[in-house]
């Protein structure tokens, strides 16, 4: 029995041994001059597991019922698995001049990535607690990366503060869930509201969505973000905003249609708002930043907000809309960051985007590059944002929700406003210093082809369209 | 396989030498268009003379299929298209080889090349003209009738630089857009009541058409008749008949090449060739065609009695072609459509011909239009004078009466009066008489004032006109033998005896027999009705300009509020502008200040400029960076959630 288990977590055994065997062996032979071995090491582990995971069939669980892998997880691991793996091979050239390449930095980044995995295939409330709170721990140690650095710290402590009154919200809706339910399998609570539900069960379920909620920085559960984007490291924070959002994503979709199925009249009301809520606040907040990372913040908390609306729809076109939608949203965001991580002036990094000014005459590739990447986070036709945006609309369109659609496209009009602006920036700005030529092989594959999988993509989306519809049906039935 | 070069041969030219003279260079430019349009114009004529009666249709390609409608590209070859096909490419050939040297010296665009610009809205225009005349759905027809006047539109605001042609440029397109509606609403109304565009379809289900009814605004009418009527305000705009004919005076502006092809010989008979084409419809629908009959004549009349009293050169052939385009509608409302046609073929040489003499006249007199500044200028341009008094003869009649000897004018317009007469009524009959004295009068008026007489206005202009390069008065010489003689040649074929008119048109015009037949017993009288209104107009024209000179003065003082009510086109312009063109105007600004100014524009600077930095503000200061002011809105954020779903009774 233990066998046939453990077969089915192996993914994420062997990357928690392999993290934590390397820690060990790391922190008592060579320490830091391993770093770009295990970095790269560890990426190969990543793409190996999503092609293994990728390649899997099926639906199994394990451990009765408690962790589950079907389609919907195999979907949402191998996209966190390609994620973290892309953060490794792109982040090098800056964790390096940075002088940041310490050995713990793709560990921890490996054993976030494990708590990912747990938490997209759990099936009760005890691992999907493991699962986040591995992932969190992880986190919180990566923001404070620079320990010699204020905001760094600062970043890496208000992350922790705030992550433990998140994590204590769903913790306390699992308690509550347990103690109405009687159980703490997904599969039991949804039976215990098959007839009905209790407010006692309600209040569970506002109090783990509020945790949710905080974990995809969706507002008003957003307020960390910016903060923390700003002071974290850039590789950091393009981990940030990506992994853990599909993550998140993913875990909320589970737990609202694994265990809340029965009530989705209730959770869509609360989910409206916080996609509504969100997609305003990302765009009202970035106007006023002239600070890059600040800026992605919001991009970040807007772009949860559409990811939301097609939760919110509540029907398996929803969450179909929701992957594409988050599948397009981490490539222009890895895209982008691998870009951020290349400005610098005088060897120190900078992130103001009047640094930017007529940046197109000294790297025009590459500033055509950020101008559809930038267009396309805008939701601008005919790139893949544009598609990415119209399939959650009219998903939510579809489930009766035409005012959330009409408002999400308000939402995106404002938001345009500031990703145009860097490209007026780029291309018609005043005069400036121009930027040093630092940016690494790596991070500018990383650059053109996120680039370039917005313009082509728009022709079949690589295929990430039928998958998503794979995963969704396995969800919602 | 060779209509196809016919079609896309002008095209070809239009695109290389509209976008690829800069590598070709102007001069490539032009002779590309112009040997293009040569090499059109020869297999035009191939097709023309070789044409059995037989029509065939060359698909090109499918169009638009969708639901029900179903067309596509293509070509069909009937009497009526190939007969438009030499009109089309003879003028439009001649043209491009006049503009060589018509087109040769700009002064309105300083260093700018404009020459091959030309010759590509040229050829552009040709293709657009030739896809109308061979479409085989009436949808291609309108593709190519919307192209034409996009080319039109650019022609005539050629000198882009003067407000003047401008305004012109726009003022045609805005006035055609009026019948274009029209126009539009009765293609719709033929897909409703037959299914299809195709005019086979539409052809074969004319006589149930005519049976049936449907509903138009307030009532049901007759199925035909709305369509012919819907189609015929469609050609009156393009064709300038009355009520929508005041952007053709005024298109004027462009170059006078341009006046020659489009505003004169091909574009503008679209509409006829529109009526024509639609004759087995209209021949079910009688009230419409009556209409046709009397608008046809009263512009006519109209046309001409401007005419009478215009200086401007242009504006004087202008307004002939305005006055002779509703002889053909006539021609085509009273039933006689092979008259119609033979009108429309002999005007296209006849009217291209003066209007090409006209335009090698303001060259030699540096560019002056007005003919008060003219006179004497026989000897000074001998092959000019000429060929416009041959393209004089032609359009004013001269030839002998009772007999089928004289020139293409003479032929054709009494086919068409002879025709009103028998299926138009006396109104159209006596309208047209009129006209055609008053056409042999303002004809002849502006030869003498312009060829004989003293040198009036700038003696320098005078002393240095010269005779016009080869490359323009070779077209004029070829256009005179055509209006001399191309009525004598095609008589019978067009308006000949019923079996030949059958077997020449074959199944493109439907049994007008009765009509034809009747139109050649018309009284004797009749038929030499018109050749005594010309003599009369004629011994008139040469006592007021040749013999007393002072005449005319006399006459204008004598009736002056007359004189200006003709001076002022009968203030049509007038009146537009005070019923439409100021409550345009009117509504216009009103949605651009309140509306677009003040509503748009203000609602989207206040958002953008005062609502959306506002909640960046409140965002701005509630991000403070203090971890209390976080937890807070976490804590406030599911406080709302909490109150939401137990008020909202979630529990139930």
């Amino acid at each position: 029995m233990f066998a046939a288990d453990f077969r089915i977590i192996l993914p994420e055994a062997i990357l928690a041994i392999w993290a934590m065997g390397a820690l060990i062996a790391a922190a008592w032979t060579v320490k830091d001059a391993a770093t770009r071995a295990l970095t790269w090491a560890t990426a190969a582990l990543m793409l190996a597991l999503a092609l293994w995971i990728g390649t899997g069939t099926g639906v199994d669980s394990a451990f009765d019922g408690s962790f589950v892998d079907d389609r919907f997880a195999r979907f949402a691991k191998v996209a966190i698995l390609l994620i973290s793996a892309s953060i490794l091979l792109m982040g090098e050239g800056y964790m390096t001049r940075r002088a940041l390449m310490r050995f713990e930095y793709p560990l921890l980044i490996a054993l976030a990535t494990v708590g990912m995995l747990v938490m997209v295939s759990s099936g009760d409330l005890i691992v999907l607690y493991m699962g986040v709170e591995l992932q969190s721990l992880s986190l919180y140690v990566l923001a404070a990366l620079r320990r010699d650095s204020p905001r760094s710290t600062e970043a890496g402590l208000k992350y922790f503060v705030l992550g433990a009154f998140g994590s204590g919200l769903l913790l306390y809706g699992a308690s509550l869930a347990y103690g109405f339910a009687g159980t703490t399998l997904f599969s039991g609570i949804i039976e215990a509201t098959a007839d009905g539900v209790s407010l006692g069960l309600l209040f569970a379920l506002v109090f783990m969505m509020a945790g949710f909620a905080y974990k995809v920085s969706a507002a008003p559960f957003h307020m960390w973000t910016p903060d923390v984007y700003e002071g974290a490291p850039t590789t950091v924070t393009a981990f940030f905003a990506t992994a853990p959002k599909m993550a998140g994503m993913a875990l909320f979709a589970r737990v609202m249609f694994d265990a809340f199925g029965n009530v989705t009249g209730d959770w869509q009301q609360i989910v409206a708002f916080l996609s509504v809520f969100s997609m305003f606040l990302g765009a009202f907040g970035g106007i006023g930043q002239m600070d890059f990372k600040r800026l992605m913040a919001y991009s970040t908390i807007g772009h949860m907000g559409f990811a939301l609306m097609g939760l919110t729809a509540g029907t398996g076109l929803g969450v179909q809309a929701m992957l594409v939608y988050m599948a397009i949203y981490v490539t222009m965001d890895l895209g982008a960051f691998a870009f951020i991580m290349s400005m610098e002036r005088d060897g120190r990094p900078v992130t103001d985007i009047r640094s930017l000014n007529l940046y197109s005459r000294e790297r025009p590739l590459v500033a055509l590059a950020m101008l559809v990447l930038l267009f396309s986070l805008a939701g601008v036709p005919p790139t893949v944002g544009f598609f990415g945006k119209y399939y959650v609309l009219h998903a939510a369109y579809d489930g009766g929700f035409g005012w959330l659609a009409v408002l999400g496209v308000i939402a995106s009009v404002i938001s345009a406003f500031y990703y145009l602006r860097i490209v007026y920036f780029m291309y018609f700005g005043r005069e400036t210093q121009p930027l040093d030529r630092v940016m690494s092989p790596a991070a500018w594959v990383f650059v053109v082809g996120c680039a370039a999988i917005m313009v082509f993509g728009v022709v079949n989306l690589f295929g990430v369209e039928p998958a998503a519809a794979g995963a969704a049906a396995a969800l919602v039935n | 396989m060779m209509v196809s070069v016919i079609l896309f041969a002008p095209l070809v030219g239009a695109i290389i030498g509209g976008f690829g003279w800069r590598i070709i260079g102007e001069q490539g430019a032009q002779w590309l268009t112009t040997g293009l349009l040569f090499l059109a114009l020869v297999l035009s004529w191939v097709v023309f003379l070789g044409f059995d009666g037989n029509a065939y249709t060359v698909e090109i390609g499918r169009w638009i299929v969708s639901g029900e409608l179903d067309t596509s590209w293509s070509i069909r070859i009937d009497r009526l298209s190939a007969t438009m096909l030499v009109v089309v490419t003879s003028v439009s050939a001649l043209v491009h080889l006049y503009s060589f040297g018509y087109m040769a010296h700009d002064d309105n665009f300083g260093d700018l090349p404009y020459k091959a610009r030309f010759f590509a809205y040229l050829s552009f225009f040709t293709f657009a003209m030739l896809a109308l005349v061979t479409a085989d759905n009436i949808l291609q027809l309108f593709f190519g009738w919307e192209g034409v006047g996009l080319a039109s539109y650019l022609l005539i605001g050629f000198y882009f630089r003067k407000p003047s042609a401008n305004a012109a440029a726009i003022k045609a397109f805005v006035v055609n857009r009026v019948g274009d509606f029209s126009f539009g609403l009765g293609i719709y109304a033929l897909f409703l009541m037959t299914g299809s565009l195709t005019f086979d379809n539409i052809f074969a289900a004319a006589s149930t058409l005519g049976g049936e009814e449907m509903r138009f605004l307030w009532r049901d009418w007759n199925a035909a008749e709305v369509i012919g009527f819907l189609l015929f305000i469609g050609a009156m705009g393009k064709s300038a008949q009355i009520f929508l004919h005041t952007w053709l005076p005024d298109a004027m502006e462009g170059p006078t090449p341009v006046s020659a092809l489009i505003h004169a010989a091909t574009m503008v008979t679209a509409g006829v060739f529109l009526m024509v084409r639609m004759s087995p419809v209209l021949e079910f629908a009688p009230h419409a065609k009556m209409f046709v009959v009397f608008i046809g004549a009263t512009t006519a009349f109209m046309a001409a009695t401007i005419g009478l009293v215009q200086n401007d050169i242009k504006r004087v052939i202008a307004y002939s072609t305005c006055s002779q385009l509703g002889y053909m509608f006539v021609a085509a409302g009273s039933g006689v459509y092979g008259a119609a046609m033979f009108h429309l073929f002999t005007h296209a040489f006849f009217k291209a011909l003066l209007f090409l003499g006209a335009g090698s006249v303001i060259v030699a007199m540096h560019h002056e239009q007005d003919m008060r500044n003219y006179g004497g200028l026989r000897k000074k341009l001998p092959v000019t004078f000429w060929t416009m008094l041959v393209g004089t003869l032609a359009i004013t009649g001269v030839g002998i009466p009772f007999t089928q000897i004289g020139f293409a004018g003479f032929l054709s317009k009494d086919a068409v009066i002879e025709g009103a007469f028998a299926g138009g009524g006396a109104y159209a009959f006596w309208m047209l008489v009129i006209a055609a004295a008053m056409t042999s009068f303002y004809s002849w008026r502006l030869m003498f004032m312009t060829f004989w007489g003293r040198q009036r206005g700038d003696a320098h202009a005078h002393d240095h006109a010269k005779e016009s390069p080869l490359s323009m008065t070779v077209p004029l010489v070829v256009l005179a033998v055509g209006a001399a003689v191309a009525g004598m040649i095609w008589y019978g074929d067009f308006f000949g005896d019923v079996a030949r008119v059958a077997g020449f048109f074959g199944a493109a015009l439907p049994d007008g027999e009765s009509v034809l037949e009747a139109a050649h017993h018309v009284p004797g009288w009749v038929k030499v009705s018109p050749f005594v209104a010309m003599v009369v107009g004629l011994l008139l024209a040469v006592w007021m300009y040749l013999i007393h000179t002072d005449v005319p003065a006399k006459l204008v003082a004598a009736g002056r509020p007359f004189y200006l009510f003709l001076l002022n086109k009968w203030y049509f312009d007038e009146l537009y502008d005070w019923l439409f063109v100021r409550g345009a105007n009117w509504v216009g600004r009103v949605l651009w200040k309140r509306g677009d100014g003040s509503a748009i524009d203000g609602t989207v600077n206040g958002i953008s400029m005062g609502i959306v930095p506002f909640f960046t503000r409140v965002n701005a200061r509630a991000q403070s960076g203090f971890l209390f002011t976080y937890a807070f809105a976490m804590v406030l954020g599911f406080a709302l959630f909490l109150a939401w779903i137990t008020l909202s009774g979630g529990a139930n």
